[in-house]
């Protein structure tokens, strides 16, 4: 990538703040949440800037990258020390270290019933599409101590933290009747739509569009190499195919002689 | 038929280096007893390239993993850790380890259509009942080396498959239990229990594959290679000496099986490079959590590869029962030779019995293999009982119907259609 190009990205993404916004009723209210994409495309270094800006912005304070140092991602993500010191590396943290929380594990485990997991190698662990599903179903439920729910991990102890850009939203549910394996009926709930209670700093496009840079962003710390594999692979499977080519070839003319 | 009988190798200058190893080594013999002068049949097709690819494999796994030791470290606390040192930290770590990764189940998908051959050909009958058999130990100790080097990484799958795989020894009467505290070397799979299989897996039994892979070629040049159509070549002999249907091993099957190894390498490579978890089939996506033996994975599935006698353990309700069919569903293959009495070997000259016999085989087998993947519950488990008995069939019955199974009579000489 040519200096212009990746230096316009890097003042146009990370110098930007959360833009404020009107809400907007959410597309499709969400009956289809099972079938959401996360579309990640890690080679997409725009999206992965905004993704790790949020990250350290929303996720750090609770969640460590323990696998990942800042200047694997300065250099991964195409940032200057510069840019990387001034946007992403929080105060008090050296490039070499590693992308670790602040926040003390006894505590974590007293305030949310358990400690915050590591993030590294959660988009393999569980896909990103699984990522970018959990971070769009919260909804509201006063019954839960978070005051919150979630339809892709039910019963989470992690509170509706993002609720701030994306508002809140209530989650209608409709009741179905179902044949236990005994024969009898039972009734469940089955969740229908959602419906936006309260704007939040966003627009729903907006949210999403931050959601799938995060996740985004996540898909790449689980595997950093990953751009790099596939661009080599192509020129490894390449070589191999002239080879065994001309390796039939060769063998083509030995066995001229065998009759 | 002769052929072109290449120029001999100028010999050594007299008084040179080469001359002075010659004299003290048996360079050339071992050449011309192993590859120049070793005749095998020129009819191999595509289903003789498995052997060498599992040479390669093998080399392949020894390298990798050589170079995996110097940065994994074994323990509880560090194993996890360490895999992810390699896969971000070590230059080209990640390349040597899905090498590695993928390269375990390339051994056995060519292990295994290297077996088919030999059922489909009647390769383990007489006389090459040893080469079979000293084979199966090559299997077993595969099967071994992979459950060990599987645990190593430590991830919650790696823990939560140990766990029940350890525990079918439990089953065994009197002994069960203590045998897994030794196995284990604690009350559960543990840091002695990585310890341990992580020198089981980096050296004792990659000594014995060696050493069992050294036997099963010897007892291979001793008995001459088996072939598509089941002639014993060395029986009709040319004015040379050799075999009429043999050619060299070198060059000629050393050239095609140079081939055979491009190929193979095509397809590893697109998996190293392009899907190394295989869609879940070769590296797990519960074992990127690290060992929690709090929290069970959802469904416990081993790798494919074991997966088909992981169903028949499954679809046994008697877990005592299930392990030892399981057992047997293994054990079953070193009793071929002496279970098949047909009078001719290859599937070609055999009647629709032990035809579909094989077949039978094959799909129980693969089918097997898809359901030790799936959740043991309704169909699966009826399916899986049903598989199981095809797959135990085709051994049990196999002295009944390959004696009244009508055969075709066999050629003489072996079927080759010349290249243009």
């Amino acid at each position: 990538m040519n200096m212009n190009r990746r230096a316009l990205i890097v003042a146009c993404v990370l110098a930007s703040g959360v833009a404020a916004a009107a809400t907007e009723p959410a597309p499709g209210a969400g009956a289809d949440w099972m079938t959401w994409r996360a579309a990640d495309d890690v080679t997409n270094l725009a999206s992965l800037q905004r993704g790790a800006r949020n990250f350290m912005g929303y996720c750090l304070g609770c969640h460590s990258l323990k696998y990942e140092r800042y200047s694997r991602l300065g250099i991964d993500l195409g940032l200057t020390p510069q840019e990387l010191q001034q946007y992403l590396i929080p105060p008090g943290d050296k490039p070499a270290d590693y992308i670790l929380t602040t926040m003390p594990a006894g505590d974590a485990a007293t305030w949310f019933g358990k400690t915050p997991p590591d993030l590294s190698l959660m988009a393999r662990a569980r896909g990103a599409d699984y990522l970018y599903q959990f971070l769009k179903t919260f909804y509201v439920d006063a019954s839960k101590p978070t005051g919150a729910d979630n339809l892709r991990l039910p019963v989470t102890a992690m509170p509706a933290v993002l609720s701030e850009l994306e508002g809140l939203k209530r989650a209608v549910f409709r009741d179905e009747q179902e044949m236990t394996a005994d024969g009898k009926t039972m009734t469940v709930h089955v969740f229908d739509h959602f419906e936006q209670i309260a704007p939040g700093r966003m627009s729903a496009v907006q949210y999403d569009a931050f959601v799938h840079d995060t996740v985004n962003f996540l898909d790449y710390v689980g595997e950093p190499t990953q751009a790099e594999r596939r661009a080599l692979g192509i020129w490894v499977v390449l070589f191999l195919l002239v080879f065994t080519w001309l390796a039939w070839l060769l063998k083509q003319q030995y066995w001229k002689d065998v009759h | 038929m002769a052929l072109p009988v290449p120029p001999p190798a100028s010999p050594p200058k007299a008084g040179g280096l080469v001359a002075w190893i010659y004299k003290r080594l048996p360079v050339e013999e071992f050449i011309r007893e192993q590859a120049t002068g070793y005749y095998a049949p020129k009819n191999f097709n595509i289903w003789y390239f498995f052997g060498s690819l599992a040479l390669v494999v093998l080399v392949l796994q020894l390298a990798t993993g050589i170079f995996l030791t110097m940065f994994y470290k074994p323990g509880e606390a560090t194993s996890f850790d360490s895999v992810e040192f390699i896969m971000r930290e070590v230059q080209w770590g990640w390349l040597i380890r899905y090498m590695h990764s993928t390269g375990a189940s390339v051994f056995f998908i060519v292990v295994y259509l290297h077996m088919f051959r030999s059922m489909m050909y009647g390769s383990y009958k007489a006389p090459r009942e040893l080469l079979w058999l000293i084979g199966m130990l090559v299997y077993l100790a595969l099967m071994a080396e992979a459950f060990f080097g599987y645990v190593l990484p430590w991830g919650n799958m790696s823990f939560w498959g140990a766990q029940v795989i350890v525990n079918l020894f439990g089953t065994i009467p009197l002994i069960g239990p203590d045998l897994v505290l030794w196995i284990r070397g604690d009350y559960g799979i543990a840091d002695a229990t990585l310890g341990r299989f992580f020198a089981l897996h980096v050296a004792a039994v990659p000594l014995a594959i060696l050493l069992l892979v050294v036997l099963h070629l010897v007892a291979l040049r001793h008995a001459g290679s088996n072939n598509p159509d089941g002639i014993e070549i060395k029986e009709r002999v040319g004015a040379d000496g050799h075999p009429l249907d043999g050619i060299p091993f070198h060059p000629y099957y050393t050239v095609k099986d140079v081939v055979g190894i491009g190929v193979m390498l095509v397809l590893l490579a697109i998996v190293v490079f392009f899907v190394p978890s295989f869609g879940g089939l070769f590296l797990e996506a519960p074992n990127f959590e690290p060992a929690n033996p709090l929290s069970t994975p959802e469904h416990i599935a081993p790798v494919w590869y074991f997966t088909p006698y992981y169903a028949i353990l499954r679809a046994v309700p008697d877990q005592r029962l299930g392990a030892l069919l399981m057992f047997l569903a293994v054990a079953l293959f070193v009793f071929l030779p002496w279970l098949d009495r047909s009078p001719v070997k290859s599937m070609r000259y055999r009647g629709m019995l032990s035809r579909g016999a094989l077949a039978m085989f094959a799909v129980s087998f693969v089918a097997l293999g898809y359901l030790g993947l799936q959740p043991a519950e309704g169909l699966y488990v009826i399916l899986a009982r049903i598989f199981a008995v095809g797959y135990f069939a085709y051994f049990i019955l196999m002295p009944w119907y390959s004696r009244i199974d009508k055969v075709k009579p066999v050629p003489e000489r072996v079927v080759f259609h010349e290249h243009e």
